[in-house]
């Protein structure tokens, strides 16, 4: 016990005064979620504001020829400007993409609609283009609007109600809850969690294998009176510490970074205060000890620092599959899904977000399978810790 | 006092050791002669229980390094060839890690790191991180890491490689003094001349084999060469290649 204490706290003061792992541990893996986050939210909120709010700018050819529609576009936020000289003109530059959308109004257009004939307009776009689309389908809603409310017209002219224009009334009912919204885009939080615990500790897990075989210090280390198990055990609890801080760091960045984010105006209001930090650190705090062994693992195998990092890498990666690919199937927790570590502690998160009544079971099963999946990874580290190859 | 007794190893296909036996006595240098890749190093590192024998065995002060391995570690203090520092840690931060492991106690810990750092003549940099130190002082500080727990039996592979002059003549003067303080040390090199200067006996190692056991005069004497040089070429030459 005093052996792996010792080599605990010199891991821990090692790797403490390393900039590169500390960058990593203290820096890089807490804040990578948060930023990343910021941005797809920032994104996401411009993208939701397109339609009625922002203003656009509408290039028109033959304004002249429908001022009523004109004035329709303007009240629904589209300012008309003049359009290029002539159709061929407008095609060239929509194609070049240096123009997104052109409406082409022809000069019968007013004697068509005068007759009650359909009249007609030219949308000239390219829908591949998917900036260039959202502008168009903008257009082409406006433009709609302004048939149906020209038809309605002409049917009051007639004495008859525009109700007949509508057999069909779908009235979208929404039974999502605010937090429940929250959840679909917040559920890549539980990924940005394991991604910073695991980063946390990822150079102890190099340093402390491979990177101590490559300096040439393991073999008077094993050349020491201790045993192997306790080496190792000492170096995977040091690797555990950094994990531990790098995810608490994690939650506490995103507590305040959420604060800062406009998330009401998407409709959603996680449930992510000081309670469920402290509860979806201790949902995570088992998978410290799983992470751990597993680089610890990896990076025993590997030859040097660069192949660690290579193989590490990876690792960094396979947690998000299981979440990937429930997210994919969009499956609700099972009590199978809670002996899958990673994906039981996104599944519980996602319930603890989503402000659901928590499972018990669920997170006892959650709890106790992941602590037995990274016992078994230990023991496998200090049995391989005990082979001669070890050396290399 | 260190018996090897007819070690074997093979790495894969490569014979490393066939049939290595010699003594170490305690109050004696023992120097292992060899040329690169005669086997120095892996008889080393069976002696220091890193790695284990195919065959054969060794006791260490009686303790068998195969069945008793901590036992045996307990009673070595041992400098590895390459031995690496822990770059962040300063030379006497790394000095006390060696020595917590190797379970002194804690109050003596502070008092047995100065002692060795006054007696290798390392408390210029002592406090200072051991990144970027020299060979010469890494191979110091490695030196006192190995021996701050005070063991009776040293084992040294290559200790002298990549040192200058004075640092070759300190570390002289550092296994002369272990010798009178009655300890075990056993070296390997593949400088003749150095050899020759401190070793009481040599055991000169060619192709996985013992080729000579003996002292530099009765070496000189069963060669039937004068010079050291010549005695140790026809001694490699007297193992053959099998």
């Amino acid at each position: 016990m005093r052996t792996l204490l010792t080599v605990f706290r010199k891991e821990v003061v090692d790797n403490f005064r390393d900039r590169r792992t500390l960058a990593s541990a203290l820096l890089m893996g807490p804040l990578f979620g948060p930023l990343l986050f910021a941005f797809i939210i920032n994104l996401s909120i411009e993208r939701s504001l397109d339609d009625l709010e922002r203003s656009m700018e509408l290039q028109v050819i033959g304004q002249e020829n429908a001022p009523n529609l004109m004035r329709y576009l303007r009240s629904h936020n589209i300012e008309v400007v003049a359009g290029p000289a002539d159709r061929a003109a407008a095609i060239a530059s929509v194609t070049s993409g240096d123009i997104d959308v052109v409406v082409l109004v022809p000069e019968v257009f007013g004697e068509q609609l005068a007759a009650a004939t359909p009249a007609k307009i030219e949308l000239i776009s390219d829908r591949a283009n998917t900036q260039a689309e959202r502008d168009a389908r903008r257009v082409r809603n406006a433009l709609q609007g302004y048939s149906q409310q020209l038809a309605a017209m002409r049917l009051v002219a007639r004495g008859v109600s525009p109700t007949v224009l509508r057999p069909i009334n779908v009235d979208d009912v929404d039974v999502s809850t605010p937090s429940g919204r929250s959840a679909m885009l917040l559920g890549m939080m539980s990924y940005f969690f394991i991604f910073a615990l695991l980063m946390g500790g990822m150079y102890l897990a190099i340093d402390t294998t491979a990177g101590e075989r490559e300096r040439g210090s393991l073999e008077p280390l094993l050349s020491l009176p201790v045993t192997r198990d306790q080496l190792m055990l000492g170096k995977i609890s040091a690797t555990c510490v950094f994990m531990a801080v790098s995810l608490l760091l994690s939650l506490c960045s995103f507590f305040v970074a959420l604060k800062f984010m406009p998330l009401q105006q998407l409709g959603m209001t996680p449930n992510f205060g000081p309670t469920v930090v402290v509860a979806a650190f201790f949902v995570l705090l088992p998978f410290v000890l799983l992470g751990a062994s597993l680089m610890t693992l990896v990076a025993s195998f590997t030859k040097s620092y660069k192949e660690a990092q290579t193989w590490l890498s990876i690792v960094l990666i396979a947690p998000t599959l299981p979440i990937l690919i429930v997210s994919i199937l969009t499956l609700r927790p099972q009590v199978e899904f809670m002996f899958i570590p990673s994906l039981s502690q996104h599944l519980i998160l996602v319930d603890m977000i989503k402000n659901e009544p928590v499972n018990l079971l669920h997170v006892a099963i959650s709890v106790l399978s992941t602590l037995a999946v990274g016992a078994a990874l230990t023991w496998i580290c200090a049995r391989l810790y005990r082979r001669e190859g070890l050396l290399g | 006092m260190i018996v090897v007794n007819d070690i074997h190893k093979s790495f894969g296909k490569v014979r490393a050791v066939r049939g290595v036996s010699f003594d170490a006595p305690d109050g004696k240098i023992t120097g292992l002669l060899g040329p690169n890749g005669a086997g120095k190093s892996t008889t080393l590192r069976v002696l220091y229980t890193v790695l284990q024998p195919d065959e054969g065995g060794a006791t260490i002060d009686g303790n068998d390094v195969v069945t008793n391995s901590l036992e045996a570690r307990q009673c070595i203090g041992a400098l590895p060839h390459g031995a690496g520092l822990y770059p962040h840690l300063t030379a006497r931060e790394n000095i006390a890690y060696y020595a917590r492991l190797c379970g002194l106690d804690k109050n003596d810990i502070e008092e047995r790191v100065a002692g060795i750092v006054e007696l290798l003549d390392i408390g210029d940099f002592a406090n200072r991180r051991c990144k970027g130190f020299s060979q010469g002082q890494r191979t110091k500080v490695s030196l006192a890491r190995a021996l701050v727990h005070n063991p009776q039996n040293i084992i040294l592979d290559e200790p002298s490689n990549g040192l200058d002059v004075m640092a070759t003549r300190s570390l002289r003067e550092l296994i002369l003094k272990l010798k009178d303080a009655g300890r075990c040390v056993l070296f390997s090199s593949h400088v003749m001349q150095e050899v020759a200067a401190l070793c009481d006996d040599i055991v000169i190692i060619a192709n996985g084999k013992v080729a000579i056991e003996d002292s530099a005069d009765g070496i000189r004497e069963r060669t039937d060469c004068d010079d050291l040089e010549d005695a140790f070429v026809r001694a490699i030459d007297m193992v053959g290649d099998d």
